[in-house]
């Protein structure tokens, strides 16, 4: 272990007793190179420990955000099977330790988990994925504790705002990559024009982080329809797992309503759904966020689930490949489904990226066991994942790189039960169109 | 017309809530155990018929020829073998206990089922409807829920009330020393009640899997409103707890109507009068 590494293993140890790092870098100064030469004649061992690699990971394996985290497993074992001969950072290669711990689906327990991992595993680097609830208290962590981050499957606004940042000011040591919320406005209003309707918009939002960023009267959909000529009818915010949806189903049959959105759980979209057949509310297009992300929620609707419709963050037949195994998305996604026997779900391309992430960085740090060291190699990114390019250069706000995002619809009798095909490519044309958008039967 | 309609959907859906409510109703009325863990037990249900649809191709009604008696028995030995060693005079245990099976059967249901969102298949019967006038369409499904729940607990009110069984109960529920002291014993009779509270449980199980999605960790929030219903409608009062349902499900379509952010909340707010004015419930059976 050279001079350098072995500094940053006494501040370490330094910082466990209480002493705050920038305060003990500062007080050390030119003395540091001198007591590191005698702290290692006395620790000759530490000469021969092998310096690792660590990367923390945090999704929720269980609890009711657990679908999320399903292929977790599949894709940890390809990434670790890379892995098992190290990462060469110039001429050494260490070995790779990756250490997963589930939320729990739970926010308090992502902030236990993360800080665990900063403190007593003392990861190198961060990685955490699968909505707000997940993303942003390990983020929050990260930031207290100065340990570079980088989180994503969550719309970035709910991560960045929620988290407090704002346009001029960002955070140091935390990055997202997702698409936002004005790329589902884009997407779905881009499908409900390439098809012949009254353009009366029904909107479903509940009460919750999404529901109220999706129908906030000045940054959701509001606005954009207004000025593409939309109208919208939005009874208001309800409480998810409600029973009961006569309440709009009324007031959405009284304004005509041809097309639906909204962005619900899928237990109230099953109990939405079978209500608005019951009672002969028929729109000709339905395109719902989060309640149509899982096939198995699809599947749970019966036939009723035929065109519905929503937006593909990633597929199979994205035209990208992994940059750490060379497989395109289509091997990516059989993989999965060879493995496990389950069909494909989008989180996949996703949490497979993030690793690629890791891995492209960690070859680009210029001094192990730096943060700044790793933050400065994730700043200088321009890396082709499975899920497209992702830097942070060109971002809406400094600390978010976007992916692009289409729009697709469920149909029946494809490979599945259920084939979510693209139907929809305005906001990323280079990802091709399976089918043309057809209205709901 | 509107109004009507409302009315007429939060009745039928007060069905559902006065079933989730039945069995907690049951085993609070004779044993004087709180179980945390009824929500998960529903869960339990749904996935029981979801194993026998998918296995035997039963249709989900059906399945309930299957699904209750296998309750029935889990029941029957979970009060015999755990649930009777909790019972005291310290109402703690029995919470923890139950608590503690929540957090358990959520876990395996994980672990057997995986976290994806199931549901029964309804099929036509879950989209079809009676249109009784333009505005007033009344599902076929939600229809037979209310007629069920009220036979459920029409029958539970005959077995109490008419047999030689639910004589049994009762006097346990009101004297557990002296029905000792009268040559029956206790833990059989503890036995039979939550075996019977499990069937209910099994039913209301099946019928929330027909309506909508159910996943290992959703049982939790099902036990609120069954809470709610048995304490509006008295506590161990069966017709109580079907009034119980349904004044919970009228005030949530009615809330929903005004504003839907007060459908839930309405259903709060009207327990919450309910509980100020009358402690014990509408229509309370013991007094204790």
């Amino acid at each position: 272990m050279n001079d350098k590494n072995k500094n940053h293993e006494t501040i370490r140890q330094q910082e466990k007793s209480g002493v705050s790092r920038r305060g003990f870098l500062k007080l050390s100064g030119g003395l540091f190179a001198g007591a590191a030469i005698v702290s290692g004649f006395g620790a000759a061992p530490a000469f021969a420990r092998q310096r690792t690699i660590k990367f923390g990971y945090v999704s929720p394996q269980t609890g009711p955000l657990a679908p999320f985290a399903e292929a977790d497993s599949y894709i940890l074992k390809g990434i670790r099977e890379k892995l098992k001969n190290g990462i060469t950072i110039g001429s050494r290669t260490y070995p790779v330790e990756i250490i997963v711990k589930d939320s729990q689906s739970n926010p308090n327990r992502a902030a236990e988990v993360a800080s665990e991992l900063i403190l007593s595993d003392e990861v190198d680097l961060m990685l955490v994925s699968s909505t707000p609830e997940t993303t942003n208290p390990v983020s929050d962590q990260c930031e207290i504790n100065e340990v570079p981050c980088i989180s994503t499957v969550a719309p970035w606004q709910p991560w960045y705002f929620t988290r407090g940042g704002d346009m001029s000011n960002g955070f140091q040591w935390t990055y997202h990559f997702f698409w936002g919320l004005e790329d589902v406005i884009s997407t779905y209003t881009s499908m409900w024009e390439s098809l012949s309707t009254n353009k009366v918009v029904a909107g479903l939002f509940p009460n919750d982080g999404d529901g109220n960023a999706w129908g906030d009267k000045e940054r959701g959909f509001a606005p954009v329809l207004d000025k593409k000529g939309f109208r919208l009818v939005d009874p208001g915010r309800f409480q998810a797992m409600t029973d009961d949806f006569s309440a709009q189903l009324s007031a959405f049959k009284q304004a005509e309503a041809e097309i639906l959105t909204g962005v619900v759980i899928p237990p109230d979209f099953t109990t939405f759904w079978s209500q608005a057949k019951q009672q002969g509310f028929r729109p000709k297009i339905a395109s719902i966020g989060k309640g149509l992300l899982f096939p198995s929620a699809v599947e749970s609707l019966g036939e009723a689930g035929h065109n519905l419709s929503t937006e593909v963050w990633w597929s199979p037949t994205h035209p990208f490949s992994s940059s750490l195994t060379g497989e395109s998305s289509l091997e990516l996604a059989t993989g999965f489904t060879r493995s496990t026997g389950k069909q494909w779900t989008q989180p996949i391309g996703f949490v497979h990226a993030l690793f690629e992430l890791a891995v492209d960085i960690m070859q680009r740090v210029e001094a192990l066991g730096e943060p700044d060291a790793v933050r400065d190699a994730l700043l200088a990114t321009d890396l082709d994942t499975v899920v497209g390019n992702v830097s942070w250069k060109n971002g809406p706000v400094k600390n978010v790189a976007k992916t692009p995002l289409v729009g697709g619809q469920w149909r029946l009798g494809g490979d599945f039960t259920y084939d979510l095909v693209i139907t929809n490519n305005e906001g990323a044309p280079n990802i091709p169109i399976g089918s043309d958008m057809q209205t709901l039967g | 017309m509107e109004w009507v309609n409302t009315v007429v959907q939060g009745v039928l859906l007060g069905g559902l809530y006065a079933m989730f409510a039945t069995g907690l109703s049951l085993m609070f009325g004779i044993m004087r155990l709180v179980n945390i863990a009824h929500g998960d037990f529903i869960i339990l249900g749904a996935y029981l018929g979801l194993v026998v649809v998918t296995t035997l191709g039963l249709s989900p009604l059906l399945s309930l020829i299957i699904v209750l008696p296998v309750m029935f028995m889990i029941g029957y030995v979970l009060q015999r073998v755990l649930l009777n060693r909790t019972l005291g005079t310290d109402i703690l245990p029995p919470l923890l206990v139950t608590f503690g099976l929540s957090i358990i059967l959520q876990n395996i249901l994980l672990e057997v089922f995986s976290a994806d969102t199931q549901k029964l298949p309804a099929g036509e019967l879950g989209l079809s409807s009676i249109t009784v006038t333009g505005d007033l369409s009344i599902g076929v499904l939600p229809l037979i829920t209310f007629l069920v729940s009220v036979a459920v607990i029409g029958g539970l009110q005959f077995l109490f009330y008419r047999t030689e069984l639910g004589r049994a109960f009762r006097a346990t529920s009101d004297d557990q020393e002296t029905v000792r002291l009268m040559g029956v014993g206790n833990s059989h009779i503890f036995g039979l009640a939550m075996a019977i509270a499990m069937a209910v449980v099994a039913v209301a199980g099946i019928f929330l899997a027909l309506k909508t999605n159910f996943d290992p960790t959703i049982g939790p929030a099902r036990l609120l409103y069954g809470f709610e219903a048995v304490i509006i409608g008295g506590l161990g009062s069966l017709w109580g707890t079907l009034v119980g349902g349904i004044i919970l499900g009228v005030a949530q379509a009615i809330g929903a109507q005004i504003d839907p952010g007060w459908q839930i909340l309405a259903g709060h707010l009207v327990f919450l009068i309910i509980l100020i004015f009358r402690p014990r419930g509408l229509f309370p059976r013991s007094v204790d």
